[in-house]
């Protein structure tokens, strides 16, 4: 993955931009020491590294506009940063950029459970915004796998989805206004607790803009009540091509399950060696979670079990209690865990149309094969949404290159079939150079000109998103 | 002009010498563009169209009648339920699929599926320079570039004409039964529908119609419905004693989308969408023929011609459109919002094709 050549007019000037910086922020909100800015110098797309001109930490939207300004005078790049635990590098600097973190805006504003919503501070994480309402029986529905860390300004920036975005939607369905300051260090409000825009839909346009746009510094988020009970389902098959059958067919049927979760051998047995969930010894395996009343849920799983059946599973497993919930879940959510205990792995984010899930399975081996690379799948089989992990070993000299050109042919294969080089985590550096095998230059150049319109010296996260080559006039 | 494909189309906007009126069915008459009249109602066809993947891709000049009715066929449907205005603003017309699109339509069901925005997974457009833009695709998921598909959305073809649209679908329901609670007035009936919309019970609409009273929906297996009949009727028993609506529940909803209460009413036709919990103080600050969905957070409203229905309502948080009759369209926006607005609209439509009559502003 290439980054740009710093600017070294910019490196010169760094005395300068950090002391006018100084000048408009408490002393403790910028950072430029090298010990302390090497905190910053990745994100969880931790291959990628580059140390960061200075870390600007503010504490309200007027120090955030402040620092944009004094930025914005200088034509530094700025890299907006939440928790840092992007996955594509969204949140990774160049080392003439400074890096504006959110992560001190931590407050809720207001909870209005009968309007059904609430207005956080975008430094807040995402589970804490849950924690905020769930006393009063509402959630927050977008759940990223790294709610615990991840901030709200980042999952806005990145239109972060999760297991149970199957019924619920991902972050863009579910965020009703911003404030956004500009990279003038203009403090715009867009949106607001009621429904859709009432002009152009800016707000949808600045959710998942990857931090290009703006600075998200408030959020008003929808909030749901929370439904009476919820009860997972494991079950197992000899077959991907026949789990993958069922996925369909449960969709087709007209039961909308909240989350349809599907793991594949390789990725089965690393899970059971490391969190023992007691998980059957299969080719593949469903997680499917229905909500609802006692009488709801058994009427709901009384029909997956009717259609699960046709398909001749090897198992099929019902909880009965918290405690078989917990354990049914226990090795999904443990899955990237227990990767990481083996290898080291990339995990990849492809979504492709639920039909073409055996084809582009069995399509995946041949080519890990061919790469002799082992590849395991753990993904959201609702919505399409493949998390292949790569498995690699960072130890091993090219082995890392192998492992991104496999990564980059399974992404070419997800938009062959029809689907798109990432379904929730975001393009960032990671998927960058492989815009053009899903978009044309005319339908970048459209969303370049986005981009020219909110950000108008493309100094935002410029090197992201759009293949270096492309941006680079815009760039200066 | 009526082009037949998107390269017809794109052709027909490269060659025009001046604005454009777009128009697909005509049903929807609230931007009152002016010039050569573009009929995008060739551009028809279902280009993708998979059940299992709840996965529909159309031209987006196809009548939404067709549309409703292939869905129908497979016992799906467009969850955010499209409703029809022709009625109301006294239009005559086959509404398309794509002008559902460009209005950002969405029905009683948006409180709890979303809205038209939030189906929408994919777009083709043609911009001001005749070229075919894509965004989005045909997959649910789907973070790759910037969301140009909600821009598209809701902006009234401001930025561009549709040629095609990618939908999510959703499972029709197996069965549906609707509570209602007469007698309420409409503020009586927003604090109802907030109670239902807080509750667990998946409320799939919550409206007010005069002389019908509050009504809550409630969508899904027979067993489920029935039960959160039975617990929603109980939670709201403070509201008064529920009737039940089994048959007549579908008929219910469609009058309500369709604003058939305000039907042949003379006036203006003014729809507010905002703040549920402010509804009431406006419905009584505008004091005049209203129609609540979405809880409260949509009022329709029919007042005398003349009338500044926003500086009536004042103060309200959120937005109120005039969709029939003389004056400003839309809510006027911050000044740096609007600067980003015109911005876009420079950029897509560089010679002004789409924006002719529209100094309104959107």
């Amino acid at each position: 993955m290439q980054m740009p050549v710093p600017n070294p007019a910019i490196l010169a000037k760094k005395a300068a931009v950090v002391a006018a910086l100084r000048a408009v922020l408490p002393a403790d909100a910028v950072i430029d020491a090298p010990e302390e800015t090497r905190a910053y110098e990745c994100d969880a797309l931790a291959a990628y590294r580059a140390q960061p001109l200075a870390v600007v930490l503010p504490r309200t939207t007027g120090e955030v506009a402040a620092a944009l300004k004094v930025c914005h005078g200088f034509a530094v790049p700025v890299v907006p940063r939440g928790a840092g635990t992007s996955l594509a590098g969204g949140a990774m600097p160049t080392e003439d950029a400074v890096i504006l973190g959110v992560a001190r805006m931590t407050a809720v504003l207001e909870v209005d459970t009968a309007n059904r919503f609430i207005r956080v501070e975008a430094g807040r994480t995402n589970l804490a915004v849950t924690a905020a309402v769930e006393s009063e029986g509402f959630f927050y529905a977008p759940d990223p796998s790294s709610q615990l860390a991840c901030l709200i300004a980042g999952n806005i920036a990145m239109n972060s989805g999760g297991a149970h975005c199957l019924k619920y939607g991902v972050t863009t369905n579910n965020l009703l206004g911003v404030t956004l300051v500009t990279m003038a260090g203009e403090v715009l409000e867009i949106g607001g607790p009621w429904n859709d825009a009432g002009g152009f839909d800016l707000l949808g346009l600045v959710c998942g803009s990857e931090g290009q746009l703006g600075v998200v510094t408030e959020a008003t988020l929808r909030i749901l009540p929370k439904p009476e009970g919820a009860r997972p389902v494991l079950i197992g098959f000899d077959s991907n091509a026949v789990a993958g059958a069922c996925v369909a067919d449960i969709i087709r049927a007209g039961v909308l399950p909240v989350a349809i979760e599907f793991m594949d051998r390789p990725c089965i047995r690393a899970t059971e060696d490391f969190a023992h969930a007691g998980y059957p010894d299969c080719e593949a395996l469903l997680i499917v979670e229905v909500e609802g009343g006692e009488a709801e849920i058994a009427e709901q799983l009384g029909l997956i079990r009717q259609i699960a059946m046709r398909h001749a599973p090897v198992e099929f497993r019902e909880s009965r209690s918290e405690e078989e919930s917990r354990k049914i879940w226990l090795g999904r959510k443990s899955a990237f865990g227990a990767m990481g205990q083996i290898n080291d792995y990339v995990c990849l984010d492809g979504t492709i149309p639920v039909s073409a899930l055996p084809q582009v399975l069995s399509r995946i081996a041949e080519l890990a094969k061919t790469a002799g690379l082992e590849v395991a799948n753990v993904f959201h089989a609702g919505d399409g949404n493949m998390h292949p992990l790569i498995l690699y070993n960072a130890n091993l000299p090219g082995d890392l290159e192998r492992c991104e050109a496999l990564g980059a042919d399974i992404l070419r294969l997800c938009v062959e079939v029809g689907g798109c080089l990432t379904g929730e985590h975001g393009v960032g550096i990671e998927k960058r150079d492989l815009m053009l095998t899903q978009f044309n230059g005319v339908d970048l150049e459209a969303q370049m000109r986005v981009k020219d319109v909110f950000d108008p010296l493309w100094l935002l996260n410029p090197a992201k998103v759009f293949p270096l080559d492309l941006s680079a006039e815009r760039r200066c | 002009m009526k082009p037949r494909d998107e390269s017809e189309l794109a052709e027909a906007i490269r060659a025009a010498a001046g604005p454009l009126r777009v128009a697909g069915g005509g049903t929807r008459p609230v931007v009152r563009a002016q010039g050569d009249a573009l009929h995008t109602n060739g551009l028809t066809g279902v280009h993708l169209y998979e059940p299992a993947a709840l996965t529909l891709v159309v031209g987006a000049g196809t009548p939404l009648a067709e549309v409703e009715a292939l869905l129908a066929g497979e016992r799906q449907r467009l969850g955010f339920e499209p409703v029809r205005w022709g009625a109301l603003l006294g239009a005559v017309g086959e509404s398309t699929i794509g002008g559902v699109v460009a209005a950002n339509v969405s029905g009683p069901r948006r409180v709890q599926t979303g809205a038209c925005r939030d189906a929408l997974i994919g777009a083709r457009f043609v911009d001001g320079r005749g070229e075919v833009v894509k965004s989005g695709g045909r997959v649910m998921k789907n973070v790759t570039g910037y969301d140009l598909v909600k821009l598209m959305t809701g902006s009234w073809g401001q930025l561009g004409v549709l040629s095609e649209v990618a939908f999510k679908l959703q499972p029709a329901a197996a069965s549906e039964a609707t509570l209602v609670l007469e007698g309420l007035d409409a503020g009586e009936a927003v604090a109802a529908m907030a109670a239902a919309l807080g509750s667990p019970f998946d409320v799939s609409g919550a409206g007010w119609m005069p002389d019908v009273g509050a009504m809550l929906r409630l969508e899904g297996l027979a067993e489920s419905v029935a039960y959160r009949v039975a617990r929603l009727s109980a939670a709201l028993a403070r509201f008064g004693t529920a009737r039940i609506e089994r048959e007549g529940s579908g008929a219910l909803w469609r009058a309500l989308g369709e604003v058939a209460p305000l039907h042949g009413l003379a006036g203006v036709v003014w729809r507010f969408s905002l703040k549920p919990s402010e509804a009431p103080r406006v419905v009584a600050r505008l004091d005049c023929p209203v129609v609540l969905d979405w809880g409260g957070g949509l009022i329709w409203a029919v007042l005398p011609e003349g009338i500044d229905a926003r500086a009536l309502a004042a103060p309200y948080s959120g937005h109120a459109t005039l969709m029939r009759g003389k004056g400003v369209v839309f809510q006027p926006e911050a000044p740096a919002v609007t600067a980003l607005g015109n911005g876009l609209r420079a950029k897509f439509d560089p010679r002004g094709l789409f924006s002719g009559g529209v100094g309104d502003g959107i």
